[in-house]
């Protein structure tokens, strides 16, 4: 015990002739919480999104739902470290793409670092974003996309699609340069997979017999364990996009929270007015629309935007999935356009308008005297929305090109594909 | 003569029916779980604002066979026990019965039931 008092007075005398506690060297507190923070973005694809999007597809496909996504999961992560990460936040290239520097994240060792955590650590981060990105897409089209086409859809889609705009925005590309505020991914994960999710489930069609027949989810328990599973991961997603353990954290975990709990109890509201019963599903889908909402917002608002922003989140998202989606006629299975989509768009708009300078001297929005603020969010939000439109458009095309279509035959779809495509059954229940 | 007495009932009835029919005597019936649906039609379910319409209301029907001199009594028991005065309550319907046989001693009629 002596011994070790004595090494703690050493070590504290070398201090200051340490590399390491440079101003901008490593912190461990910085790096602690970025570790633990990418192991809970992490749990919202394969236990978060997995569960919540499982238990809402029917009960003959719940075990696709969970392939899809496991595999969106683990084939996002070997692209990351190939070429994902170098596309995205390699050095700027016209403010439009990452260059191929980091390519196998080449030149990239234990001692590097970026801000005062490890750079791996930053692109394991990263990588954590693209990999919920494509798998929040997969809402859309649940129910009736051949397995082998969401591989390769999976594939081209984070590489041309999603690490574009990572860059553009985190990677020092041309939206950052306009200013554009969005602290954790209103654009950049949310409207990206909420729009191609609209334009794949177009593309795809109705599944059979959709508007005729029930389809009821298969377990609204584990989409309420997966919805939970979510939060408790995005206060890594949001908190953790300070990539610091510091005050600026501190209040985006208190808005996440905030925004969540009050969308879900605005969603839950609606809906009992509406249509006559508070459902779990609505409260779960309550809480997952103002989490999607105050994503971009969260490390520049106040608490009081995030209450206001979390029940017009709640109120947007149930008119999205129960009047916009059966007035315009497309089915998007599980509302990815519906839900991340339109609140995204939200969030987005609301960043611009809230943004306070107190809360982070790096936001100003349109209520705190920067009216410029909401024109650049919109130029944001029309810049993401075209690009992943048009972009996914061509992609869906190539895919279909290369995997002799996009849809199950129409006996296994109807016979589910947790049987026809991966030989399980979810449930045993005669 | 013996007739047979099949009863649709609301599922959450069966025990009050059951207790009405043991005080008056009757030792013995068959229970089946049943789904159907009559002037209540269906419920609604709404997911995400899509409504489903559940056209098959589970039930519980119940079949006794007794003597025809006491079909009166047990039918205005079922009624009285079943009643909740809300649309679904339930049917009853009397058949014929023509044979009877207790399986184990090979007893006919009135005797077998």
């Amino acid at each position: 015990m002596k011994r070790f008092r004595i090494l703690t007075v050493a070590m504290l005398l070398a201090l200051p002739l340490s590399p390491a506690w440079a101003a901008d060297g490593l912190n461990s507190g910085d790096t602690a919480w970025m570790i633990v923070s990418t192991a809970l973005v992490m749990m919202m694809t394969p236990a978060g999104l997995a569960l919540f999007y499982g238990g809402m597809s029917r009960y003959k496909n719940l075990l696709n739902t969970l392939a899809m996504t496991f595999v969106a999961y683990c084939l996002t992560s070997v692209i990351w470290v190939l070429w994902g990460y170098s596309l995205a936040f390699g050095p700027d290239v016209g403010g439009i793409i990452g260059g191929l520097d980091f390519l196998f994240l080449s030149g990239i060792t234990p001692a590097s670092l970026e801000g005062t955590i490890p750079t791996n650590v930053f692109a394991l981060f990263q990588m954590t974003f693209a990999c919920i990105t494509v798998a929040l897409v997969l809402g859309s089209i649940v129910d009736r996309m051949k397995f082998a086409s969401w591989i390769v859809f999976t594939v081209l889609w984070v590489t041309f699609i999603y690490t574009p705009i990572a860059h553009w925005v985190w990677g020092k590309g041309w939206m950052a340069t306009m200013g554009a505020l969005d602290y954790a991914g209103g654009t950049v994960v949310h409207i990206n997979a909420g729009v191609a999710g609209l334009v794949l489930s177009l593309v795809l069609g109705k599944r059979i017999g959709y508007g005729k027949e029930a389809m009821f989810p298969s377990s609204i328990a584990l989409t309420a364990l997966g919805a939970a599973l979510l939060w408790f991961g995005w206060f890594g997603f949001n908190a953790g996009s300070a990539l610091a353990a510091d005050g600026i954290a501190g209040s985006a975990f208190l808005v996440t929270n905030t925004s969540a709990a009050a969308a879900a109890l605005a969603w839950m509201f609606t809906e009992w007015s509406v249509t006559k019963k508070p459902t779990v599903l609505g409260i779960a889908s309550g809480v997952v629309a103002g989490l999607v909402a105050i994503t971009p917002a969260a490390g520049f608002v106040g608490v009081g935007a995030s209450i206001g922003i979390g029940i017009a989140a709640g109120g947007l998202g149930f008119f999205s999935v129960s009047t916009l989606k059966h007035k315009l006629g497309y089915d998007d299975s599980l509302d990815a356009f519906g839900v991340h989509g339109m609140c995204g768009t939200l969030g987005a708009l609301a960043t611009g308008l809230f943004a306070d300078p107190a809360v982070n001297a790096a936001g100003t929005g349109l209520f705190f005297g920067n009216p410029k603020q909401l024109l650049v969010q919109i130029i944001s939000i029309l810049a993401t929305a075209a690009f992943t439109a048009i972009g996914t458009l061509v992609l869906v095309y190539v895919t279909k090109a290369l995997t002799g279509g996009l849809r199950v035959g129409e006996e296994n779809e109807i016979m589910g594909l947790d049987g026809t495509v991966h030989g399980e059954r979810a449930f045993d229940l005669e | 003569m013996l007739k047979k007495i099949e009863a649709i009932i609301k599922p959450f009835k069966l025990d009050d029916v059951k207790e009405a029919l043991n005080e008056i005597g009757i030792q013995g019936m068959t229970v089946t779980e049943v789904k159907g649906y009559g002037r209540q039609k269906g419920h609604k379910e709404v997911y995400r604002g899509a409504e489903y319409v559940v056209d098959f209301i589970p039930k519980i029907k119940l079949e006794i066979v007794v003597d025809a001199g006491r079909v009166e009594q047990v039918v205005t028991k079922i009624r009285e026990s079943a009643y909740t005065g809300k649309i679904g309550d339930g049917k009853i319907f009397v058949l014929e019965v023509e044979q009877a046989v207790r399986v184990r001693t090979g007893e006919t009629g009135i005797d077998a039931v």
